[in-house]
């Protein structure tokens, strides 16, 4: 596997990034055991939230500093460039996905599932459907990340120039759009029907608040994160999100949860990024880097090896899983659906999307190396990354 | 989406778990224990079993039917069948109301209609699986949700939702999750009996008792799934009502659900 280190990398990011996709591959697989073991089941928040976090912070690190060296025209000419890059990628998903229903379409006619089989309608109207896709409002199952990244990335020249000039002015303005879209009920259309599975307006927040911390916002709130009673008082919130995460799993446990407090805290929105999802993250993040410090020895270890280089490459990665997860379903349908495949096709996505990272990342060195010195721009992977 | 997630996974779990649990008029359709259960009782019910005559209504989509002569086949005349093995002396009548493609937002207006022109005991209402195909916003499932049971509550009637049918072939394409939840949250929230079809099927799939990825036009497999679906939902009924009954004369205990009224 090819060595990942560039010095100065805060390998911490890519590490959980790339945990973070693998635990998105496994929750995309419909009825797979493996999923069990995702943190969605434990708390309140889940990989969407690390993801984009890491995204915001590697974004305002890559091209905060582009800024910088080259003017807000040039910084922002890049983040455009590579929404662009994302959006291909989402069509491409697109096409894989109605590659598999018109298979479906063709092979499976059981009169048990006619109504189910009306999704095939989509199929019938192709010119309907095909410009809804690219207009990002029609979005297949599990097709709602993309489109996300697409918005946060493509609004995020204008916030990055603001976080740069004056950081508490850019989260304040920020945190003031995530409250008036709750107030106000702001979201996005989609077709056919209903709005965004991800309320970008809502979920800018935590983009944003990824990007304040990269830029100088981490170390300001260093001391309070760090302290004593913050990170008993995070450890109490990850205990109680738990407790409650486990009456939704155990039957007839959640008689016990008391009246007032369902009424409060029902329902926890994942659409508008609830504040509960959010000091979920901002819990979990807490108490993880505390043991988790930047120099961690098992940082630069081969056994974190595999999830920081996924990291790295975290929008063809990303793909990759979406993809991964179609193709694990339709094999666990065609073949058999039993634990042991389920197992199976876990692992082996896994291992095919770290053997497809060791390939990147062994192509851009070889090439690196035939380019000699010659600087080319960091490249940022999904909203940041590469830097 | 919604709070409640009480995934596929709890089910397939509870499956792995739970030994198979026969009753009366169950002809093979085992399921884990813990998935058909009357957590909530239907006085309307057992009133009107007292009275020997049980007008059941059934609100459902396409999943409610099944191509053939006249629905026989289809679960609620099933359910009509397994109702008068259970409850000899009395009266039942199933009666099917379906219309493809509706939401549960469009099958409220029929639902006030049916119980105005009915004035049945009992509403059975299948709904989700159009609203996921849709999209429809998750929000707008629940309180159409939840103006079904304030209608069910004017109208005088019990209620028991049925969602989702799980399809092994579909289920990357359609996002049931959300609607999944919505229901069995709304259901718990308001204290409505939930038949889990989605749950139920899931478990028939991972235990083997139906194979419902094959490629097949045959609707013998169908036919055989609709029969099932009549028998458990027709012991929910029961329990629900014996459930009711229990309560009436003061021994209400939860155990009393898995009693059989004969």
């Amino acid at each position: 596997m090819p060595a990942v280190t560039p010095p100065g990398r805060d390998l911490r990011l890519d590490l959980f990034r790339g945990l973070a996709l693998w635990l998105i591959f496994l929750d995309h697989i419909p009825s797979n055991m493996v999923s069990w073991l995702t943190i969605r089941n434990y708390g309140f928040s889940d990989a969407t939230e690390i993801f984009v976090f890491i995204s915001g912070y590697t974004a305002a690190f890559v091209y905060g500093r582009e800024m910088d060296n080259r003017g807000f025209i040039v910084a922002s000419a890049r983040i455009l460039k590579r929404v662009w890059q994302i959006y291909v990628a989402h069509i491409f998903l697109f096409v894989v996905y109605m590659a598999e229903i018109a298979y479906v379409a063709s092979s499976f006619d059981n009169p048990l599932y006619g109504e189910e089989m009306g999704i095939l309608n989509f199929l019938k109207q192709p010119d309907v459907t095909m410009i809804q896709a690219m207009l990002l409002k029609f979005k297949p199952a599990n097709m709602d990340v993309l489109p996300l990244y697409i918005v946060l990335l493509g609004g995020f020249p204008p916030m990055l120039w603001l976080i740069k000039r004056s950081p508490t002015l850019g989260l304040a303005v920020s945190a003031a759009l995530y409250t008036l879209t709750w107030r106000f009920d702001w979201s996005l259309p989609a077709y056919p029907n209903g709005t965004w599975f991800f309320n970008p307006l809502a979920w800018q927040l935590l983009f944003v608040f990824g990007a304040w911390c990269a830029l100088g916002g981490a170390e300001r709130i260093a001391p309070f994160a760090r302290s004593r009673p913050v990170f008993w008082l995070a450890v109490a919130y990850l205990v109680f999100a738990f407790a409650i995460t486990m009456t939704w799993y155990v039957p007839h446990t959640a008689n016990y949860v008391p009246h007032w407090l369902t009424d409060w805290m029902y329902p926890i929105d994942k659409t508008n990024l609830d504040v509960l999802r959010f000091a979920h993250f901002v819990a979990l993040a807490t108490v993880t880097l505390r043991y988790v410090p930047r120099n961690w020895p098992l940082l630069t270890s081969p056994l974190m090896r595999p999830a920081i280089l996924c990291g790295q490459h975290s929008l063809e990665i990303f793909c990759l899983g979406v993809f991964l997860a179609f193709a694990g379903h339709f094999a666990m349908v065609e073949l058999w659906d039993g634990i042991g495949m389920q197992v199976l096709v876990s692992a082996a996505g896994i291992a095919a999307m770290v053997a497809v990272a060791a390939l990147i990342t062994w192509y851009k060195n070889v090439e690196a190396r035939r380019h000699g010195p010659r600087q080319t721009p960091p490249n940022a992977d999904l909203a940041g990354g590469e830097a | 989406m919604k709070a409640l997630m009480i995934t596929v996974m709890t089910t397939a779990l509870a499956a792995t778990l739970a030994t198979p649990c026969p009753a009366a008029d169950e002809g093979g359709c085992f399921v884990a224990s813990g998935i058909v259960q009357a957590d909530f009782s239907l006085p309307r019910v057992a009133a009107a079993i007292a009275r020997k005559q049980l007008n059941v209504a059934v609100l459902g989509s396409a999943s409610s039917t099944l191509p053939g002569a006249g629905g026989a086949q289809a679960y609620p005349a099933r359910l009509q069948a397994s109702l008068t093995r259970r409850l000899p002396g009395v009266t039942i009548k199933v009666v099917a109301h379906t219309k493809a493609r509706e939401t549960a937002a469009e099958m409220v207006t029929t639902l006030h209609q049916v119980l105005q022109d009915d004035k049945p005991d009992l509403v059975v209402w299948q709904t989700g699986t159009v609203d996921a195909m849709l999209g429809v916003d998750p929000d707008q499932f629940q309180s159409a949700l939840a103006d079904g049971i304030d209608a069910l509550h004017d109208g005088k009637a019990d209620g028991v939702f049925m969602n989702m049918q799980y399809s092994p072939r579909t289920d990357s394409m359609i996002a049931m999750g959300a609607y999944v939840e919505a229901m069995r949250f709304i259901a718990l929230q308001r204290e409505i009996l939930l038949f889990d079809r989605f749950a139920v099927m899931n478990d028939w799939n991972e235990m083997g008792v139906f194979d419902l990825s094959a490629t097949t036009k045959k609707i013998d497999v169908a036919e055989r799934v609709h029969d099932c679906i009549g028998r458990l939902l027709g012991r929910l009924i029961v329990d629900g009502a014996n459930l009711a009954q229990a309560s009436n004369t003061g021994a209400g205990n939860m155990d009393t659900t898995h009693r059989e009224i004969h």
